[in-house]
């Protein structure tokens, strides 16, 4: 059978997912970046090719509310959104997490304001980092597709039973054209399956309530409970990626290496900037660079052990964030990762990058000169700056 | 050519953001006018907007202004307003930002009736996320999240505020600029919550999908859809379909709550309520 490539936006490769998906129900509200999808995804509906009950709510609050009643009556339910979306869903997407309800959000990541900036940064999803969310980050508009499908069977798992967000950079992937391969509809249909709901509303003869009042006396076994659930889950996104490969060829698991178990200096990214690092790690390595590439894919839960395993040999490692904790000690992907590390017998040397805040450009010069950073502190064997802010006037 | 206009925006801002013949140019026009007649000081005007292509409007003007979040600009206002009782506070939303995402915000400050002025600019259709019908798109009539035609009833935002409680309500379009001016200006100079909702054109997102593609058909379709208060109340509800009536539809005078809550203060002061 030949490969059928479709030159097509992050959006619209998404909103194709959603199609084949075709959920029960579908709440959501425009917001840039994010638009394009929800609208490809309202031509399906209107045109009929989907059962989906498409609801256009009047605020993401409401679209996050319409999602979790959906769900939690049975159905199976998706949304998408942005930004001051997302935050403004806050107050639900904790709800529908503390639910276990297998919701999965598309979220086009995109700068929070003020000020007011419409282009991509991760501090909307950064944000949500402990809100009970699975969390996957996608590099390019084939992983958005890949991991929208992947995410339903992940959120689906009996044992998981969570919501999911699958991240895709807002405008880089978002609106730029990228050759995508789908996979047939029959074979998503058959690798999603049938959503079994468990304890939906709708089953009146076993009437449920969701969400009552749960003081000191039973909240924290409730709270550990979700704890051991979204750990479960890395087990999970692992198998549902080798079951995914065989209907794809493709391959997904927690992270991806690129030129990484030989290397000496790496850097840690999130989505399309791995993208850009990849051709970087290329052309030093042609030079007989020894540098790698880790990409993340799931930063929730993190899957600490293996990363460990992938980092420690290095000798400098750069983590790059594309979002600050303000006030922290460094952004939250290297707050993560310098934690996790102290666990290694072998902790390399290290430095956080914030990065690309508002949309600002990351290209294969920037990343050229932290490589060369790198390489400095593996000369000089320490790191004078840790926290550093790349392509900032300052 | 320098007009009045010139005295007001941050010429450094322009050419603005906005698509040739949109609406929002005629009202940010109308308002500085009525400004203008009304000759308060720059200084003390205090313009706040939410989000979308009308909230672009707080850039360009040189008053103290506020781009605030999407639905929220009235909050923000009333904020401002307690603060500083003594600042003119305009409020300038689109139709998606004031009934759909901050419908309730919009209530409740007509309810409470502050002392602000509220300028909706009513294109019926999201502009800025590129055309899905919003609360204020007239049935039937299309929007990207409606292809095949809307089957929501809209608000009458008119009706709401009389209503929720406001004071002073009034409807106009950007194609009766004059009235439109004169409309602006007596809220401006109400005391207690003013609306005026204005008919505007977007002819790249609501004129593209409804059959109005030039500046010139969406304006001749306002001028034609546009009753006055008198001629409305001999249409037949056939006739009223479609249709919109502008003109003033109340202004009365009660204490708007700048006044209540300073009067409260000052009885719990005498009574020497202790803390
Ligand atoms: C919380 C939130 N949700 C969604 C958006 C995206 N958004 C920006 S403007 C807009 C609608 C604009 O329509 P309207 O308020 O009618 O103003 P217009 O652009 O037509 O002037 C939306 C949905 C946002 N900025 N914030
Ligand atoms: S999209 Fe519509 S509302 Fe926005 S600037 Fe253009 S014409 Fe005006």
């Amino acid at each position: 059978m030949s490969k059928k490539i479709t030159a097509l936006t992050g959006n619209e490769a998404v909103a194709y997912a959603i199609k084949q998906i075709n959920p029960d129900v579908m709440a959501a509200y425009p917001i840039t970046p994010q638009t394009a999808l929800v609208q490809k995804f309202s031509e399906y509906v209107a045109d009929g090719l989907v059962d989906t009950e498409f609801i256009t709510v009047e605020s993401e609050h409401s679209a996050m509310s319409a999602c979790v009643g959906a769900a939690a009556a049975g159905g199976r339910v998706m949304t998408a959104t942005s930004a001051n979306g997302l935050a403004l869903m806050f107050e639900i997407v904790y709800i529908a997490a503390s639910n276990r309800l297998p919701i999965v959000m598309s979220v086009v990541n995109r700068a929070l304001s003020a000020p007011i900036n419409i282009h991509c940064d991760h501090s909307d999803t950064m944000g949500a980092r402990d809100s009970g969310w699975i969390q996957l980050y996608s590099e390019n508009a084939q992983e958005a597709y890949d991991n929208t499908i992947q995410a339903i069977r992940i959120a689906e798992h009996m044992e998981v039973r969570l919501p999911v967000m699958v991240m895709q950079d807002g405008f880089i992937t978002s609106h730029g054209i990228d050759c995508v391969e789908f996979i047939d509809d029959e074979k998503v249909t058959k690798f999603i399956g049938k959503y079994q709901p468990r304890y939906p509303l709708l089953d009146v003869n076993h009437p449920v309530t969701y969400g009552p009042l749960d003081l000191y006396d039973y909240y924290f076994e409730h709270k550990r409970q979700q704890a051991e659930a979204i750990k479960k889950s890395q087990k999970v996104v692992v198998e549902v990626g080798n079951e995914f490969k065989q209907i794809s060829g493709r391959e997904y698991g927690l992270f991806e290496e690129y030129h990484l178990s030989d290397a000496e200096r790496a850097i840690v990214a999130l989505s399309s900037t791995a993208g850009t690092a990849k051709q970087v790690v290329d052309e030093l390595r042609a030079k007989g660079e020894k540098v790698g590439l880790l990409k993340l894919r799931l930063f929730r839960p993190f899957p600490y052990q293996e990363i460990i395993q992938a980092l420690s040999h290095l000798k400098a490692i750069a983590i790059l964030d594309r979002s600050d904790s303000f006030g922290g000690f460094g952004g939250p992907l290297f707050t993560e990762i310098r934690s996790a590390l102290l666990e290694s017998e072998k902790i390399p040397q290290n430095v956080n990058y914030i990065y690309g805040l508002g949309g600002r450009d990351i290209n294969q010069v920037d990343i050229t000169s932290i490589y060369a950073d790198l390489e400095n502190i593996v000369k000089k064997g320490k790191v004078e700056e840790r926290i550093k802010y790349l392509g900032v006037r300052e | 050519m320098k007009t009045v206009i010139n005295n007001y925006i941050r010429e450094e801002m322009f050419p603005n953001i906005w698509c040739p013949g949109c609406g929002n140019g005629i009202v940010l026009g109308a308002i500085i006018r009525a400004i203008d007649d009304l000759k308060w000081d720059k200084n003390k005007i205090a313009m706040i907007s939410g989000i979308g292509c009308s909230s672009r409007i707080t850039g360009y003007v040189d008053f103290c202004t506020m781009n605030t979040t999407h639905g929220r600009a009235l909050p923000f206002a009333t904020g401002i307003k307690m603060a500083n009782p003594n600042m003119k506070v305009v409020v300038v939303m689109g139709d998606g930002d004031c009934s759909a995402i901050g419908g309730n915000h919009f209530i409740h400050a007509a309810r409470r009736n502050i002392d602000l002025t509220a300028i909706i600019i009513n294109n019926m259709i999201y502009g800025m996320t590129g055309g899905q019908y919003s609360p204020l798109t007239p049935t039937k009539k299309f929007g990207t999240t409606a292809p095949y035609g809307n089957i929501d009833q809209s608000f009458d935002l008119v009706k709401l505020a009389k209503a929720a409680g406001a004071s002073y309500v009034a409807r106009g379009t950007v194609y009766h600029v004059r009235q439109l001016t004169s409309l602006i200006k007596k809220a401006l100079n109400k005391k207690g919550f003013s609306v005026v909702e204005i008919i505007s054109d977007c002819p790249i997102s609501y004129g593209k999908m409804n059959k109005m593609r030039t500046v010139v058909d969406m304006l001749k379709w306002i001028k034609d859809m546009s009753v006055s208060k008198k001629a409305w109340e001999d249409l037949s509800p056939e006739e009223k379909k479609e249709k919109f009536v502008i003109g003033e539809f109340l202004d009365i005078d009660r204490p708007d709550y700048t006044e209540l809550y300073s009067k409260v203060m000052e009885e719990a002061q005498k009574m020497g309520v202790s803390r």
